[in-house]
């Protein structure tokens, strides 16, 4: 008996609007919400309102047999709330059948983790708050930004007492290792580690309509032959995809529905396989070894590493830039402010400045805004000036209703010390 | 007189420097008759003519290609040759050109070139693909203008409507002035197209006399162009200048504690901008206390983005991309320094902007703008350490500052269109009575 757990991933980025250079300091409505309405409202058509009912009837139909989990983030969750609250009515309905499971991440799907532990932790808390507030489950198992892991994120996530994380499993990163079995972090051993099968995960992903692919078309009877030719004893199969490939990424007229309806019944029939969620799995499946990444990896691109968001030039100054903020930031104490932050740390605004061209570009350029990662920068640039001048003007007026305050004091106290006299003059006489 | 644009229609400042020459010359009492390859009927022509070549068409005997080819052919040994001219192309069209909308709709052109004989050329008068085929074409036209009118000099306006000059100097046998705004150096540097080269010497070689905008295209013109120094006169470029109103207070910069250093024009490298990128690092690894602009788009943007970034210089370094008019206004007047790094620049009017605005110059010593302004800093381009040094006294000694822009403007109101329209009046009697 093998599990399969099936994960993913719901995001939206608060994208930015075209904002000039002359925009600084006269305007500080960097979002666009035009367009990340439109687009929402989009993809929810296409995708979120189909594949959630989708979703909520196989679990009717196959009772508790038929298992999910999905991270949600923040920024996609302000902006159900902002411009189609039913979404959230409808994530809820997934939840309340106790078949779904809710997973932790970055409030706005950020890259903290590479580079400020306090932002990382107060992201994540302040993430699993909201989803406990409206999904009544407080999250157990963390997802980071795109399957974003090395051994220093699982330190720190081990630390806030998670007890899985997922991650990617290219065998590029696992050298030898099967992903079909549950690892543990080496040196937090309670921190077990599931694996995306990258393989099963990407034939539907990726390469379901792909009409150049040799499997074309996948069926359900393929996929599940697939599923029966692995290794006897390997325990899990990790499918972790992006939501969007329902309706999205793999448009209707794929099939893509009715291949995931289908799925579920034709899996449990052969008797050989149940589906889990993820804090299910790791409770079933004792860890088979450690597992240790000392350099991060993400699910992103060939690379599998940070290249999409980080490492050109662009990328890393304003990277730097928005990360030397971060102190400031919680000095300030500015609501505004402090949300700006958030939705300006989201990690989609340096998938856009990614200049590596080929193979990987195309994909790149399908989800940016912008005509190219030189636009993407300017823009984004333009913005981080205005929020900079912002916060520093906030820090200013702080200092100065302070210096306010102490001097009052300092006066107050000058007015009761008696000053002694010196008789410098008298002695010398 | 053959120009290829006529304000508002420009791309450039030769339409600017032809209408503030016509203008002039009018005002000096010379009759003027402007040629264009295309008119668009909202041009200002007060008290002058302006032909459209778009307009003209062509007789009989006029039309014998063959005679008219062989002269062509014998001056020019380019003629005929097409060429798709990419410094031609303005910061807009460069933009558009290379998204693949344009290429797409270049394709279709291309396959539609073939044309009948004509007794009339539609010219676009831009800068595009058939930019080649419309300087011959305009030539052509320029034999029946030439038929057509009276008049006692020819003067041609840069390569591009040398052939046209040329072609009126043989129809009519009237002494012809080449005037040089720019040569094919300052546009390509080192890679210069070889028929657009050939196209200036023989222009200006079949020409009576030449006009080069500054000392310093004169010298280009004698080294590299083998012109004998006495043919060649220098008159500077005039400047528009009327004491307009500062611009309302909200425009200054109030945005930005730091001071503002601008670069403002094409970011090709003739403008050198890859130096002010330089000069700016060196700036700040010193004192933060400065942003710089870089308004302008062109084809080394990109490089110059990557750049900025590479030294980790861009939270104090922006880009606005091209700037129109009132947007130029603005931003010079956020600007406590305008600098100009061009590597060759035949004259240059944008510094004269600046100073319009009260803003200090810093210009490089390839310039002939250099010739007119006393008071501005110059530096050699390459020189990015003068540079930084030029940026941070201007930016930081008021007194400095203030004494180069109030000189500086001084200067300017002398460099009126009607005085400099004078001398070409004066080249103009000379040559008429030879």
């Amino acid at each position: 008996m093998k599990n399969i757990c099936f994960y993913f991933q719901v995001h939206q980025p608060f994208r930015l609007r075209n904002y000039h250079f002359f925009d600084i300091g006269k305007r500080h409505d960097y979002f666009d919400p035009i367009k990340n309405e439109e687009i929402l409202r989009k993809v929810a058509k296409n995708c979120y309102f189909p594949t959630n009912a989708l979703m909520l009837d196989l679990i009717k139909k196959h009772g508790d047999q038929f298992k999910i989990s999905y991270s949600i983030s923040g920024t996609a969750l302000d902006q159900f709330e902002m411009y189609l609250p039913e979404l959230i009515d409808s994530f809820r309905a997934l939840a309340d059948t106790g078949c779904v499971e809710f997973l932790a991440e970055t409030y706005s799907h950020s890259l903290s983790a590479l580079r400020s532990k306090d932002e990382f932790i107060s992201q994540i808390s302040a993430h699993s708050a909201r989803i406990e507030q409206l999904f009544g489950q407080k999250p157990k198992i963390f997802r980071n930004t795109e399957l974003i892991y090395s051994d220093y994120i699982g330190e720190v996530v081990a630390s806030l007492g998670f007890r899985g994380m997922l991650t990617e499993g290219a065998d590029r990163i696992l050298n030898w290792k099967s992903p079909n079995y549950v690892y543990y972090h080496p040196n937090n051993p309670k921190l077990r580690l599931l694996l995306k099968n990258y393989k099963l995960s990407d034939d539907v992903a990726f390469r379901f309509s792909d009409k150049n692919w040799t499997e074309w078309p996948l069926t359900c009877e393929k996929y599940v032959g697939w599923l029966n030719a692995l290794d006897g004893n390997e325990e899990t199969i990790n499918l972790f995809m992006d939501y969007e490939t329902f309706g999205e990424h793999q448009w209707p007229d794929t099939g893509i529905f009715e291949f995931m309806r289908a799925l579920p019944e034709q899996v449990l029939a052969t008797g050989n396989y149940r589906f889990v969620t993820p804090s299910e799995n790791i409770k079933m499946l004792n860890p088979v070894a450690p597992l240790s990444m000392e350099s991060p990896v993400s699910w992103a691109d060939q690379e599998r590493d940070l290249s999409a968001w980080l490492g050109n030039d662009l990328q890393d100054d304003a990277f730097d830039n928005l990360y030397k903020l971060s102190s400031k930031i919680k000095s300030c104490c500015d609501e505004e402010l402090e949300r700006d932050w958030l939705y300006l740390q989201t990690s989609d605004h340096f998938y856009y400045m990614c200049t590596k061209y080929f193979a990987d570009g195309d994909i790149h350029k399908y989800f940016s805004p912008f005509n190219n990662p030189y636009d993407a920068f300017i823009n984004y640039m333009n913005v981080l000036t205005d929020f900079t001048l912002r916060v520093n003007k906030a820090i200013e007026k702080k200092n100065a209703e302070f210096r306010a305050v102490t001097n009052r004091n300092l006066v107050t106290e000058n007015e009761k010390i008696v000053v002694p006299k010196l008789h410098i003059m008298g002695s010398m006489k | 007189m053959f120009g290829w644009e006529f304000p508002p229609h420009i791309s450039g400042g030769l339409g600017t420097a032809c209408l503030g020459i016509t203008r002039g010359l009018l005002e000096n009492h010379v009759e003027v008759l402007f040629v264009v390859p295309k008119a668009f009927g909202d041009e200002d022509t007060r008290n002058m003519r302006l032909i459209s070549a778009s307009a003209t068409v062509l007789h009989e005997t006029v039309r014998e290609f063959t005679t008219v080819n062989e002269f062509l052919t014998e001056k020019f040994t380019c003629y005929g040759a097409n060429a798709y001219l990419i410094p031609y192309l303005n910061e807009e069209q460069f933009e558009h050109f290379t998204t693949e909308f344009a290429i797409e709709k270049r394709k279709e052109r291309e396959e539609h070139t073939e044309r009948p004989i004509y007794t009339q050329f539609d010219f676009s008068g831009k800068y595009g693909r058939d930019l080649m085929d419309e300087v011959w074409k305009y030539s052509i036209i320029a034999s029946q203008i030439a038929k057509d009118n009276e008049f006692d000099v020819i003067h041609a306006h840069d390569w591009l409507s040398f052939p046209a000059g040329v072609m009126a100097k043989r129809i009519s046998g009237k002494p012809l002035v080449a005037h040089v705004h720019a040569t094919e150096f300052d546009r390509s540097g080192e890679h210069v197209n070889q028929n657009i080269y050939d196209i200036e010497r023989s222009g200006m070689e079949n020409a009576d006399k030449i006009i080069a905008v500054s000392e310093f295209t004169k010298q280009i013109l004698v080294n590299r162009y083998s012109i004998d120094p006495d043919k060649i006169e220098v008159v500077h470029n005039g400047v528009e200048y009327s004491s307009s109103p500062k611009q309302n207070e909200s425009e200054v910069n109030e945005t930005f504690p730091e001071k503002i250093i601008t670069y403002l024009g094409r970011v090709t490298f003739q403008k050198g901008p890859e130096y002010f990128v330089e000069a700016a690092a060196k700036v700040l690894e010193k004192d933060k206390n400065f942003r710089f602009v870089m308004a302008g788009s062109g084809d080394m943007l990109t490089r110059m983005i990557r750049r900025v970034a590479q030294l980790r210089i861009s939270s104090h370094f922006h880009f606005t991309g091209f700037l129109k008019g009132p947007e130029v206004e603005k931003m010079f007047a956020m600007s406590s320094v305008y600098v100009m790094p061009s590597v060759s620049e035949p004259f240059g009017i944008s510094p004269l902007e600046a100073v319009k605005s009260d803003v200090p110059v810093i210009i490089s010593n390839q310039s002939g703008v250099k010739e007119v302004l006393k008071h501005a800093m110059k530096v050699d381009f390459w020189d990015i350490n003068a540079m930084a040094n030029a940026i941070f006294a201007l930016a930081k000694f008021e007194s400095l500052a203030e004494h180069f822009a109030r000189e500086s403007k001084k200067e300017m109101e002398e460099l009126k269109w009607i005085y400099q329209t004078k001398k070409i009046k004066s080249i103009y009697e000379e040559l008429v009575t030879k």
